[in-house]
């Protein structure tokens, strides 16, 4: 599936996002497994709420890491990603 | 930003036990052929902890980091305080599952854990006819089972089936899975028989051919295919069959730690059976330390504790030697590699236990089921012609 940038993702049901202390990382948690995301997996995921549109996600994270230069492609492809996975589905 | 590396955290570098399971308690209205509970589980029903020693165990257990919690037994339904457990654990932050028969699963208990936050609910299912269900569990529970996973349905929680694979349904895998699509199940794990506690004692009753696996996994598959992403299956290979063993727990003391009904804390399920272990419990041990300095859970950590041919072996990173209870159960060397593997001096056992599984005479032997009866006898010294073969069931 092809991600646009005025689609709008959440997290999928029976699936959990959530910050760890004790690993310092976001994790997502679902049925019979885990998964810990790395920094950018979390800040990307962090942001898909049901309400920002990938652009809108995009943008944030670009305010956020100014020096990052062009995440365009990376988030977009996380966002590929963790759709694979179904850890989001499409609003 | 850093590289994406598929958004999975990879630096992890000390164990943390990620997840806690309680089995809560071992009593059961159920008695199944292969229960993996010990056969001496009846030395354990007494002595449960209670409500407030359990939550401290959670709320010590989320402190060290652990996230999934399993609420398993016995039949935890049995308990009448599962919907505080489901409360706090909910509070603390895990991701709480109840693994359940579905015996005791009740409307008013099933909305005291949806309001209560508990996220999914794992029923056992055990085959398409009442007759076969019934027979394995040594109950009448198939009706109900039925009625069970609706109302799990009906609550919105995902639908995860777990069924034990043995000989007396592995010829049913289509009609079970349709079965299970029928349900609307979002998971199905479809568990070959490991061969610990009940289940080893009644191994030549429940081990299914070689030719019998691969026909359940080539079906497994096609109906994967037709499927798509709507239901996940999971299908547990049986080890028996295989030429290595599997990473047991994922490694001993590295992501599982398990609470027993009684409080003693176990890096796997029958650790019970291993010799001179002292199994440290939370009732006078703090769990962080049992989890980082206790003897129990730094004995068979990492590879220190290997021999030959297990210690200087390419492949030991993929499975640590394998299970420490089944090299003991079966070899008497709870050090020894698991006999699964073809490079263990024991493979022959694994052998002749297919062997003995083909042989009529064996596989006309009566099932001993998991009952408190059973246990009782077992602990005092019955049924010894089952036991002679495994070096550590009492
Ligand atoms: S396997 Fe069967 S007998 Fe054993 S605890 Fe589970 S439901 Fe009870
Ligand atoms: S010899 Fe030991 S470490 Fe090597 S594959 Fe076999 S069980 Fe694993």
């Amino acid at each position: 599936m092809n991600i646009e940038h005025g689609d709008v993702y959440k997290i999928s049901p029976h699936h959990r996002f959530q910050w760890e202390e004790a690993q310092n990382c976001y994790v997502i948690l679902f049925p019979e497994g885990m998964v810990k995301l790395n920094p950018s997996a979390g800040e990307i995921l962090n942001l898909v709420d049901g309400k920002n549109t990938v652009l809108d996600v995009i943008t944030s994270l670009k305010k956020k890491f100014k020096d990052a230069g062009d995440i365009d492609k990376d988030i977009i492809s996380m966002f590929q990603f963790a759709l694979e996975k179904a850890w989001i589905t499409k609003d | 930003m850093a590289s994406l590396n598929n958004g999975v955290e990879s630096n992890v570098t000390q164990t943390q036990p990620l997840w806690l399971l309680a089995e809560i308690t071992y009593r059961c209205p159920l008695h199944c052929a292969f229960c993996y509970n010990p056969t001496d589980y009846a030395d354990y029903t007494k002595n449960e902890l209670g409500t407030d020693e359990w939550i401290k165990v959670l709320r010590d257990a989320r402190k060290l980091g652990a996230l999934q919690l399993g609420i398993s037994g016995g039949e935890p339904l049995l308990r009448d305080d599962i919907e505080d457990i489901v409360v706090e654990a909910n509070h603390l932050g895990y991701y709480s599952n109840l693994i359940t028969s579905g015996v005791g699963l009740t409307e008013k208990r099933i909305d005291a854990f949806k309001s209560g936050g508990l996220d999914h609910i794992q029923l056992s299912m055990h085959d398409i006819t009442e007759e076969i269900s019934n027979f394995v569990t040594d109950t009448s529970t198939f009706k109900l089972k039925q009625k069970v996973a609706a109302m799990i349905k009906d609550r919105g929680y995902p639908m995860v089936l777990n069924v034990v694979i043995h000989r007396y349904n592995i010829g049913h895998i289509k009609e079970i899975l349709e079965m299970a699509e029928a349900l609307g199940a979002d998971y199905v794990e479809l568990a070959n028989t490991q061969y610990y506690g009940w289940s080893l004692i009644n191994r030549n009753q429940l081990m299914p051919t070689k030719e019998q696996i691969d026909e359940a996994e080539k079906i497994t598959n096609e109906f994967r295919e037709y499927i798509g992403n709507k239901m996940k299956i999971f299908f547990v290979v049986p080890d028996y069959y295989a030429e290595r063993p599997k990473k047991c727990m994922n490694g001993w003391g590295e992501v599982f730690m398990i609470v027993t009904a009684n409080g003693d804390v176990l890096p796997c399920h029958s650790a019970r059976v291993l010799p001179d272990m002292n199994f440290p419990n939370v009732t006078n041990n703090d769990l962080k330390e049992i989890w980082y300095d206790s003897t129990a859970f730094n004995k068979y950590r990492g590879d220190d504790w290997m021999k030959e041919p297990c210690r200087s072996c390419s492949e030991k990173e993929n499975d640590l030697g394998g299970c420490r209870c089944q090299a003991f159960l079966l070899s008497g060397d709870a050090e020894a590699a698991d006999p699964i593997c073809t490079k263990s001096p024991h493979r022959h056992l694994i052998d002749q236990a297919l062997e003995d599984s083909k042989n009529e005479r064996l596989q006309a032997q009566p099932i001993i089921f998991r009952t408190d009866k059973n246990s009782k006898e077992i602990i005092q010294g019955e049924h010894k012609e089952r036991l002679k073969d495994f070096k550590a069931l009492p």
